[in-house]
């Protein structure tokens, strides 16, 4: 049997119902399953598949969730109504959408590369399916508790960026290309602050893994490391391309993006995955700088729902930010990132690696631990730190990116054409 | 080595989500950089002015309702305006009081679409839009109530208005005037102090005054340039030269300023519906015409209105027949259009969404 998977919930119960036996008493406590003894494979078998079976239906329908409550929300943004004819409140509108999809022509055009046209949504589907594996939904509740998750999630997540510049280049569209080459420029810069600002949490948890990261959060991060948590929202936003960082799919300039010329169930699949992707991305801001499952009340597999209440709280802010957010220009979007983000990051991870080194090895007495008061001290420093950075760069940023005033030079004519070299 | 790059041209439009209606655009790009646009129209052309010489001077009225959908009582007005000049006919007061509250209510109307799609343009997901349409919403139910309609109005006739106004139409104004100046400030507040609309307009597609006066450019495009043209002021028609507002002017001409001065014009034209409240008496709404015009042959006669999106006029030529000989139409989407080329070159592709939307064109009016 493979190593990961003992720790999850779902495979243990499975496993020892149908597979239990005297070889594996140590997991199963020697009860014995249904499947006669030899049959451990099947069970085994049988048990993964559960989990798979969970993971994805619960994405793709999580998905069709959080379709739902989107439409709905920015309903009540706009002062409209939204979706309510199917269902009560409309929750049975995503089926009706997607049985809409299902029976459209899947049309690929003339000039495309086929092969690299259709396995877009595959892979994007994939990436996102691949970052949920080391997500942890409740304690022992996840695929696998890998030592280097946090490199893992950024790791998987940036092979959307290959899938868009597929969709882009096979497309052989215009605007399909416009968005392609917005999103590659855009999603490399956005992955170096991203992954800058999650160095600070993983200083202080001492660890890689996701559920180390939760179980060393004695108070939240987002309160020990609120520079980190700022940036790791803003450049997940940019990752997902929701609003003011929507530059790729740009409903107003180049219609749909990278995906203009997707129909059918692969259009289906690609918005599946960035909708999913949303979910995905407050489950790690959830478990990165909320706490994860831990919360007063409820523990053990229970955890599950205040994880599920954190990341419904992140659903939340990032369905605002979309109703209410203008789309930024690429070259400020590009200046934020570089001329903002980054310095940002890394005043917050030399700070945090002077903390980490005071508190845990200088002044403790286990070199790597971090006591709650020690984070105590730690917030109440982070916290004006980020205050006075984020206005100081916020002042010098603005006066970078804004567009400066033109010089007229008395009635100098404007050239009627452009030359192009 | 350096790197071969090739300019690209696209075609945006004619169907385009923020284009609005079926403008299509020749544009050849150098990565996101524009280096070249081409206006290309035509697609909405329906014939307007020879329609308008085979139906006799009231039925014309129909097809004015026709050319800019969004701002139909000043089309309406303009029209008018053209015919009684034509006829030397002189409206009663309380028929030029109404025709200037409902003109004014339709420039607020058509300002909150111009700047709720601007909004649009700019990538805000329709929340903009939608507050604006709101408000717009129930100044179109005042025109219901006036005149049964509420895009293509056709209330204002020849010599007056269709109807007075019914006893309930003046309540109903006062609860909007009420809400409106919250609305306005609602609306000031919520854009003009985005951080991401200012960075995305101020100094974008600058229009310097020399360049707008060479292309004949009108309404809030030429005052956000900085000149206070204003056919209300400069020729007052109807009971303008009654009522006080001014003409806001802008000092650089970019997107911002052309935003800025549409929703200071909003403000204005609130204050001039109050006015016409307050001063409109009883009495007759309509002047007695005969049921078919027949204006003197050889008559000639230009009716001009500051509409929503600058000069509108038209020009009619009678041979003594109850339809005109001809009838031209000075649009000012079209005009305003023409400087499209000089404020993209060099921009982005993003800025040129945004420049087109704050020039505000409607199709229908470009194309006729």
């Amino acid at each position: 049997m493979g190593p990961f998977l003992r720790d999850n919930v779902v495979f243990r119960e499975v496993y020892c119902w149908l597979g239990g036996s005297e070889s594996n008493a140590g997991l199963c406590g020697g009860a014995d399953g249904l499947l006669p003894a030899g049959f451990e494979w099947a069970a085994y078998f049988a048990a993964g598949f559960a989990i798979i079976l969970i993971l994805v239906n619960g994405a793709l329908l999580g998905a069709a969730a959080f379709v739902w409550a989107e439409r709905r929300l920015l309903a009540r943004f706009q002062s409209r109504r939204g979706p309510n004819r199917w269902g009560p409140w409309g929750v049975l509108q995503p089926i009706a959408d997607l049985l809409k999809l299902l029976i459209k022509e899947d049309i690929i055009p003339h000039a495309a590369d086929r092969v690299a046209f259709t396995l877009v949504p595959i892979i994007m589907l994939m990436a996102l399916l691949l970052s949920l594996a080391v997500l942890p939904f409740a304690k022992s509740a996840y695929l696998v508790n890998l030592n280097i998750g946090v490199l893992y999630i950024v790791a998987v997540s940036s092979i959307t960026t290959i899938a868009i510049f597929m969709a882009g280049w096979s497309s052989a569209n215009k605007y399909a290309m416009f968005g392609a080459m917005r999103g590659v420029a855009m999603l490399i810069s956005y992955e170096i602050p991203l992954v800058l600002s999650l160095v600070g949490v993983v200083l202080i948890a001492g660890s890689m893994s996701l559920v180390s990261v939760v179980e060393a959060q004695t108070i939240p991060f987002i309160i020990v490391q609120p520079l980190g948590a700022l940036i790791f929202m803003l450049g997940i936003s940019a990752e997902l391309n929701r609003t003011p960082f929507d530059i790729l799919e740009a409903e107003s300039e180049i219609i749909a993006g990278y995906h203009t010329e997707y129909s059918g169930i692969k259009f289906a699949l690609i918005q599946a995955a960035e909708m999913a992707g949303v979910l995905a991305a407050s489950g790690f801001l959830a478990t990165l700088f909320l706490g994860g499952w831990s919360g007063p009340f409820l523990s053990g597999q229970l955890g599950a729902l205040w994880f599920l209440a954190k990341l419904g709280f992140f659903v939340f802010l990032f369905i605002w930010i979309r109703a209410t957010f203008p789309r930024l220009r690429i070259d400020q979007i590009m200046a934020f990132a570089w001329k903002f983000l980054l310095p940002l990051a890394l005043i917050n991870i030399a700070v945090t690696a002077v903390q980490v080194y005071f508190f845990g090895f200088y002044q403790a007495e286990v070199p790597g631990e971090i006591t709650r008061g020690e984070l105590l001290i730690m917030a109440a420093i982070n916290i004006p730190l980020a205050l006075v950075s984020i206005a100081a760069f916020g002042r010098v940023t603005r006066e970078k990116i804004r567009v400066p005033a033109p010089r007229f030079e008395g009635l100098a004519p404007i050239p009627r054409t452009a030359e192009v070299d | 080595m350096p790197i071969r790059t090739e300019p690209v041209t696209v075609n945006i439009g004619p169907q385009h989500p923020s284009t609005h209606g079926v403008l299509r655009l020749r544009v050849t790009f150098d990565g996101e950089v524009i280096v070249d646009v081409e206006p290309i129209f035509g697609y909405l052309h329906r014939g307007s002015e020879k329609l308008a010489e085979e139906r006799n001077y009231v039925q014309v009225l129909t097809l004015t309702d026709r050319l800019d959908y969004v701002a139909s009582m000043t089309n309406n007005q303009a029209y008018c305006l053209a015919v009684e000049k034509l006829m030397g006919v002189e409206v009663p007061l309380r028929g030029q009081y109404l025709r200037v509250l409902a003109a004014e209510l339709q420039r607020v109307a058509s300002h909150l679409v111009a700047v709720g799609f601007l909004l649009q343009d700019l990538g805000a997901l329709a929340t903009p839009l939608m507050y604006c349409f709101r408000f717009r919403e129930k100044i179109l139910d005042l025109f219901e109530m006036l005149c049964g309609a509420r895009i293509t109005v056709s209330y204002m006739r020849p010599g007056g208005v269709f109807a007075d106004a019914p006893p309930d139409f003046w309540p109903a104004l006062d609860v909007l005037l009420a809400e409106a100046s919250e609305l306005v400030a609602e609306l000031e507040q919520l854009l003009m102090q985005n951080e991401i609309v200012l960075i995305r307009t101020k100094n974008v597609g600058v229009l310097p005054l020399e360049t707008a006066i060479a292309h004949s450019v009108s309404g809030p495009v030429l005052k956000a340039s900085g000149l206070a043209w204003d056919w209300r002021k400069m020729d007052p028609y109807d009971v303008y030269d009654r009522v006080r507002f001014d003409v806001p002017v802008g000092d650089r001409g970019d997107n911002y300023d052309r935003l800025r001065v549409r929703i200071e014009e909003v403000k204005q034209s609130l204050g001039i519906v109050s006015q016409c409240v307050e001063q409109i008496e009883p009495g007759p709404a309509r002047a007695e015409l005969p049921f078919v015009l027949r204006p003197p042959a050889g008559a000639e006669a230009y009716g001009r209105v500051e509409a929503p999106k600058g000069e509108l006029g038209f020009y009619l030529v009678s041979d003594g027949s109850i339809a005109p000989y001809r009838c031209k139409i000075r649009s000012p989407s079209l005009i305003n259009l023409t400087v499209l080329r000089e404020l993209l070159i060099g921009w982005k592709l993003a800025d040129m969404i945004v420049t087109l939307g704050s020039i505000d064109i409607n199709m229908g009016e470009v194309d006729r």
